[in-house]
């Protein structure tokens, strides 16, 4: 399935929470504009609203944009992208799959990591037009609400987190270290896991979270890779 | 982040003559190749680096690890660290590349990090990343920052009155104590390089850091074949157990022969303003009995010349004992 896609101002439809009300995206998104517009709509006034109108009509094409096919969780996009949008600007702002976090943008922290081929790595330092074809997963195709990948429901299980920022990057640390040469301790797999950041300080949850599917897996209770 | 082009290079040839448009292949270049891209994107997020145009090296042919019919072994220039740190070979006859590669960074950027990237990362000197504040190595003649400045985590060794940054690599300071040789091809043919002699001490030119020309491409790294009976570990010293740059680190390649050292290479991370080869405390040992008194002599020779700044004393001693304890570890028999 293949869909063609260029970079929109404003085109994708208002978010809705689950309750039905307006998210917390949509409503953030929406004190923006409506901040945007209040300081300049005085001098504007209906010409304003008319190049908001035309803009939510027309893709906006950018200039020096290179096109580039990205296979995301296993589906074809082909788009237009500036060569300076990292894989995580691209995935989030584009694409839309907001489950991959910004945290420091620096490869620090950990938060946006993504499987490359079925590698981790951090989004943040990596432009998506070098990705042509290449096999991207993001935390969206790991699991599905009611079908838990091992690792997730191993975080449920042990509490393996507060805020939730830092989560979906370390899971899908957990998910890839499951395939990487990593000793038995707990120690080796804090050392593999050092490069996502918890600030809530939930380690010693997610490490417990991550030994379960491993002896689980050993044990061939769960089938824990992806 | 300034615009740029992006390239795809598919052959060797081409990727060169892109990159052969820019006047330097150092600071301010305008072309720059990226491999894992892990510091050459950070920095251009930082406008440290502002290349017009960037050529992905991803696609060339330098991503395989072979044993050569010597027993050395070839490294391509887009093998990821990971790749490097796991793979058999290194594993068995080079276990100081391995242990380096493996204290450095995180998973995520071992995954990324590339073979030849990894040669030319760049100081973590604070203020070689802050636009705002003088340094002579992101612009040269505005003066060094670090010089009575933030130095605690900065060079003791090779240093200047212009620069004092530390080199971060864990991996060039092991292949320094392997003696790699650096092979780049330009525009006007093939040349190599000895590990020591590609890096640049910083002098009054600290915004050259490496003997790269314009225009000219790592391709590979030949490690020479293991010696036989050698043993090779990396200690690495740092604030943290994990993910963080060196305060201090050790690679000893060593041979003993009834308690004694027939063949010693040693070079230090962390201290240095390149990673720092130290035939001063190989000349200490050569032929010595392996024991502590030698080894702190060894280590007291090592770090003779080093000239601490303000908040960096701590690295003199840091250094020696981090050499001592590598060697113990490198010349144990049992």
């Amino acid at each position: 399935m293949s869909r063609d896609k260029v970079c929109k101002v404003k085109t994708e439809p208002e978010e809705t929470s689950s309750f039905g009300h307006v998210s917390r995206r949509a409503f953030l998104s929406r004190l923006g504009a409506t901040g945007a517009a209040a300081a300049v709509s005085p001098l504007l006034g209906l010409a304003q609203t008319q190049v908001e109108q035309d803009q939510a009509e027309t893709p906006v094409k950018v200039v020096g944009a290179i096109p580039v096919m990205l296979r995301v969780n296993g589906q074809e996009h082909q788009m237009q992208i500036d060569s300076r949008a990292t894989l995580l600007d691209c995935l989030r702002e584009t694409l839309h799959l907001t489950g991959t976090k910004k945290g420091c943008d620096h490869g620090q922290c950990g938060a946006c990591t993504v499987h490359i081929n079925g590698r981790r790595i951090n989004s943040c330092l990596t432009f998506a037009a070098m990705h042509q074809g290449d096999e991207i997963t993001t935390i969206e195709g790991i699991g599905q609400l009611g079908n838990l990948h091992p690792v997730q429901a191993a975080f449920v299980e042990h509490d393996g987190y507060q805020c939730g920022y830092c989560t979906s990057g370390q899971i899908m640390s957990a998910v890839a270290l499951l395939n990487e040469p990593c000793g038995p301790a707990d120690a080796d797999v804090q050392e593999l896991m050092s490069g996502n950041i918890c600030r809530c300080g939930a380690y010693r949850n997610i490490i417990a979270a991550i030994q379960e599917v491993r002896q689980e897996a050993k044990q061939g209770v769960t089938n824990a890779s992806i | 982040m300034h615009p740029f082009e992006l390239i795809r290079a598919i052959d060797v040839t081409e990727a060169i003559q892109g990159a052969a448009e820019s006047s330097t292949a150092q600071q301010g270049v305008q072309v720059r190749f990226v491999g894992g891209g892990t510091t050459l994107i950070d920095l251009m997020k930082l406008n440290v680096e502002k290349p017009q145009k960037v050529i992905d090296i991803n696609g060339l042919p330098l991503d395989k690890v072979e044993v050569l019919p010597d027993g050395g072994l070839k490294i391509g220039a887009v093998v990821r660290n990971s790749d490097l740190a796991h793979h058999a070979a290194v594993v068995r006859d080079y276990p100081v590349l391995s242990q380096a590669l493996l204290s450095g960074a995180s998973a995520q950027l071992r995954n990324m990090a590339t073979t030849g990237g990894n040669l030319l990362q760049r100081t973590r000197c604070v203020y070689f990343r802050d636009t705002t504040m003088p340094c002579n190595k992101r612009e040269p003649g505005t003066g060094c920052s670090a010089i009575g400045g933030f130095n605690r985590t900065l060079a003791i060794l090779g240093t200047s009155e212009h620069c004092i940054a530390s080199n971060p690599s864990d991996m060039s300071v092991a292949l320094t104590a392997l003696e790699a040789t650096i092979h780049i091809q330009g525009t006007k043919g093939e040349r190599t390089v000895s590990i020591d002699q590609f890096f640049l001490l910083p002098g009054d030119t600290p915004h050259r850091e490496t003997v790269v020309e314009a225009g000219e491409l790592i391709t590979f790294v030949t490690l020479p074949p293991p010696s036989v009976g050698n043993k090779s570990i990396y200690l690495k010293l740092r604030d943290r157990a994990s993910y963080e740059f060196a305060l201090a680190s050790a690679a000893v390649v060593a041979s003993v022969q009834q308690g004694r050292i027939t063949r010693i290479r040693i070079a230090l991370g962390g201290v240095g303003t390149k990673p720092w080869r130290s035939l001063e405390a190989e000349t200490a040992l050569d032929g010595k009995t392996a024991n502590e008194e030698h080894f702190r002599a060894a280590a007291e020779a090592a770090l003779r010349d080093a000239r601490p700044q303000s908040q960096n004393r701590f690295k003199v001693e840091l250094a020696k004992r981090c050499l001592v304890r590598a060697l113990k570890l490198a010349t144990r028999t049992a």
